[in-house]
């Protein structure tokens, strides 16, 4: 059972970073909550260390190396398996078609690159994997990109996928209503020299979404696949066919998602590196536990950088 | 499915502990002056003696190093990183006969330059952060820091994928786990270590230090009073030696913490380093208990030693599981010593292995009781958000300090 009881300990501590971020005013209303929140990562560790110390107690004589091998196998699986599902919440907290998005791109990349590699494959692609082919893989990017294309035209157009989700303490239920940000506001682009003739038009109205659209369906076709031969990679060293049973045909739950987890990764460094910012209440957060001299100097700080950019008029009391 | 897991691994090579091939008897590293001075003594004193002059040796070369200034403290704790992951990776491929697999020394060793990258990147930028101001590059390392880190990974991830070979696929496998989970422990540990560093060299030097003093005078008390074993996986452990040891390093803890006033956390606010509450001298009311025993009624402390009492209680009770796990790695591998590097001790891991554990719970130990998170880190992340969003923050933030006093609601601030 202690394999089970780490998966427990770090699904505790994602939770509860998440809802801490989200929930915060919830959080701060209710006492225990309150106590859970401030204290939350040493109550973790603490969780984990007694884990640990179990494992430790745990050894016996004959076994160590194969209980070594299942604490360490533990381990790699939470970091893969668990990590990344908590990367995935993060970024259906940014907006639905945060989350939608990349899934269909890998779905629809594993799908037609399936298909283009029924109807014109030829060269193989990898040895890990016999059935891939080069035709499948350059039709299967070309299809996506163009997928990614569409949908998110389709969805950039819903306030319902578009909007952060966020915590209503009013209501103590979840809103996903706000003033689409730029990124889903039609713009003209004006379309290359070299492709105007092809397609006739000067300009085009397109959202800037779907420029990163073609970043996310890129890195689906080209990098995705890795997770995929990593898989069968692994399948074949351990000499199985498939994962488990549970999916018919398919085999089991994590040969659907193994191209899904890089892609989960991939999306919230992207998300962090170019989308948005930090998230402004974990800073509020952060801001509320510092000194008072502290406090003060980075109010100070940040009314003068708003002055300068003339976002706040310098002698009104906003 | 967790039996079908080990009869899985059991079918596939893990009958017994018995397959793993016995590693070749430690070649002896002791400098020859050692050898002539001692060799009038019975084996078992000469290697007390060896074992002595290193610790000697060990900690003396510790103090001047501390007396170098943090900068080399960094990079003595780089150093013994690198060459703790270097053991443990050595260890595995000698398990595994992996000598000759394509790329795999150079794979290990590229993925210890990502995460180290990442880490430095995050921490360590704050610490150059007037350096590298100044250099337009540099900026755009960091704005994009996560991402270009997370390149890197990748393209070792698909390096690993396609140097995949026929029948090699489990090996490689394995390799890349043990690489993983040896970079998890040594690598973010000694970022961790850095950490506490910038809180303050007490910080640093407390803890080590205490874990130090445990692990020697638990084998002074168990060497003179040891009777009963502690842990069937360390024979030579004994309850006296750990009880005596809880006591003197707690001791230890409180004596250290009196003389070791020397805090300058660094990215502090205040300019002047003034010491923060925590190094200010507090009348505390003995309990009723020990008025008795000790024969006053108020006593004159600083706030630091009751925070050394939580860290010594940690280091003597907990910090040798982490010993207890090396023990049980080095028999489930069939060796006697990580390397060979100390002579008399063995390899640097074999001196770390209670450090572990230590330097994780004193981070989170300052980030839960102590400090809140790094003021510039966090006006560095204020000024990135939208503008909107700065006001929405900025509103916030005027309403609370004025709620709190902090802030006359009459002064333009």
């Amino acid at each position: 059972t202690l394999p089970r009881y780490f998966l427990l300990c770090v699904n505790y501590f994602f939770y509860g970073e998440t809802v801490t971020d989200y929930f915060f005013t919830l959080v701060q209303r209710e006492e225990p909550l309150r106590i859970l929140s401030k204290y939350h990562r040493f109550i973790s560790f603490a969780l984990y260390l007694t884990g640990f110390c179990m494992f430790v107690l745990s050894l016996v004589k004959k076994h160590y190396r194969l209980q070594f091998y299942m604490f360490g196998w533990t381990h790699v699986t939470l970091l893969i398996v668990v990590t990344q599902s908590h990367l995935i919440i993060h970024n259906l907290f940014e907006g639905m078609i945060w989350f939608i998005v990349p899934i269909s791109c890998v779905i629809c990349n594993d799908i037609m690159a399936y298909m283009f590699g029924f109807f014109f494959g030829r060269t193989p692609l990898i040895k890990l994997s016999p059935k891939k082919t080069w035709e499948g893989f350059i039709g299967g990017f070309f299809s996506t990109v163009l997928f990614g294309l569409l949908l998110s035209y389709v969805m950039s157009g819903y306030r319902c996928f578009t909007c952060p989700v966020e915590f209503n303490n009013d209501t103590n239920s979840f809103t996903v209503d706000c003033e689409p940000s730029e990124l889903f506001q039609l713009q003209e682009y004006n379309i290359p020299v070299v492709l105007q003739s092809v397609v006739g038009w000067k300009t085009m109205r397109m959202y800037p979404f779907q420029i990163h659209s073609i970043a996310l369906s890129t890195f689906a076709s080209l990098i995705g696949p890795f997770g995929g031969f990593f898989a069968s990679g692994f399948k074949r060293a351990f000499k199985i066919k498939d994962f488990a049973n549970t999916i018919p045909g398919h085999g089991g739950i994590m040969d659907r998602f193994d191209c899904q987890y890089l892609m989960a990764t991939f999306v919230n460094v992207y998300i962090a590196s170019f989308i948005r910012g930090p998230n402004p209440s974990k800073l509020i957060q952060q801001f509320l536990t510092l000194r008072p001299d502290q406090q003060l100097h980075i109010f100070n700080t940040l009314k003068a950088h708003l002055v300068d950019r003339g976002v706040l008029g310098s002698l009104e009391d906003a | 499915q967790e039996v079908d897991l080990e009869e899985r691994l059991h079918e596939l090579d893990l009958r017994s502990d018995s397959d793993i091939p016995d590693v070749p008897p430690p070649t002896d590293s002791t400098p020859e002056i050692l050898k002539r001075a001692l060799s009038g003594l019975s084996a078992r004193w000469k290697n007390w003696w060896i074992r002595g002059i290193l610790s000697l040796a060990m900690i003396s070369g510790f103090f001047l190093i501390i007396y170098l200034g943090s900068f080399m403290l960094m990079l003595l704790v780089l150093s013994i990183q690198v060459k703790c992951y270097h053991e443990i990776i050595t260890i595995g491929y000698r398990v595994y006969h992996s000598y000759d697999l394509p790329w795999f020394r150079s794979l290990s060793w590229y993925f210890l330059l990502c995460v180290n990258y990442f880490f430095y990147g995050e921490t360590v930028a704050d610490y150059f952060a007037t350096f590298v101001q100044r250099r337009e590059q540099l900026q755009f390392l960091i704005r994009y820091h996560r991402f270009i880190s997370f390149a890197l990974y990748l393209t070792g991830f698909c390096m690993f994928v396609l140097s995949l070979v026929k029948k090699h696929y489990r090996l490689q496998f394995y390799m890349f786990a043990w690489t993983h989970v040896t970079l998890l422990i040594t690598v973010t540990q000694s970022h961790l270590v850095i950490q506490n560093l910038f809180e303050g060299m007490i910080w640093f030097l407390v803890p080590i230090s205490s874990v130090i003093c445990n692990d020697i005078t638990a084998y002074i008390f168990g060497f003179f009073f040891g009777r009963t074993p502690l842990i069937k996986l360390s024979p030579k452990k004994t309850w006296e030696g750990f009880i005596g040891g809880f006591f003197s390093t707690v001791i230890f803890g409180f004596i250290v913490s009196i003389h070791r006033i020397l805090i300058e956390p660094k990215n502090d606010f205040v300019t002047e380093c003034e010491p923060s509450e925590l190094f200010q001298m507090k009348k505390y009311s003995v309990p009723p208990l020990l008025q008795a025993v000790v024969g006053w009624e108020t006593v004159n402390m600083y706030p630091f030693q009751m925070h050394s009492f939580a860290l010594s209680t940690f280091a003597s009770l907990i910090g040798p599981f982490g010993g207890f796990f090396a023990s049980g790695f080095k028999r489930a591998f069939k060796i006697k010593d990580f390397a060979d590097t100390i002579p008399g001790h063995g390899g640097i891991m074999d001196r770390f292995d209670c450090q572990y554990l230590m330097a994780t719970f004193v981070h989170v130990y300052i980030t839960s009781f102590i400090r809140g998170p790094n003021p510039s880190k966090l006006l560095k992340q204020l000024l990135i958000l939208q503008p909107e969003q700065q006001l929405s923050v900025y509103k916030t933030l005027k309403s609370h300090l004025v709620e709190k006093g902090i802030l006359q609601p009459s002064l333009r601030g």
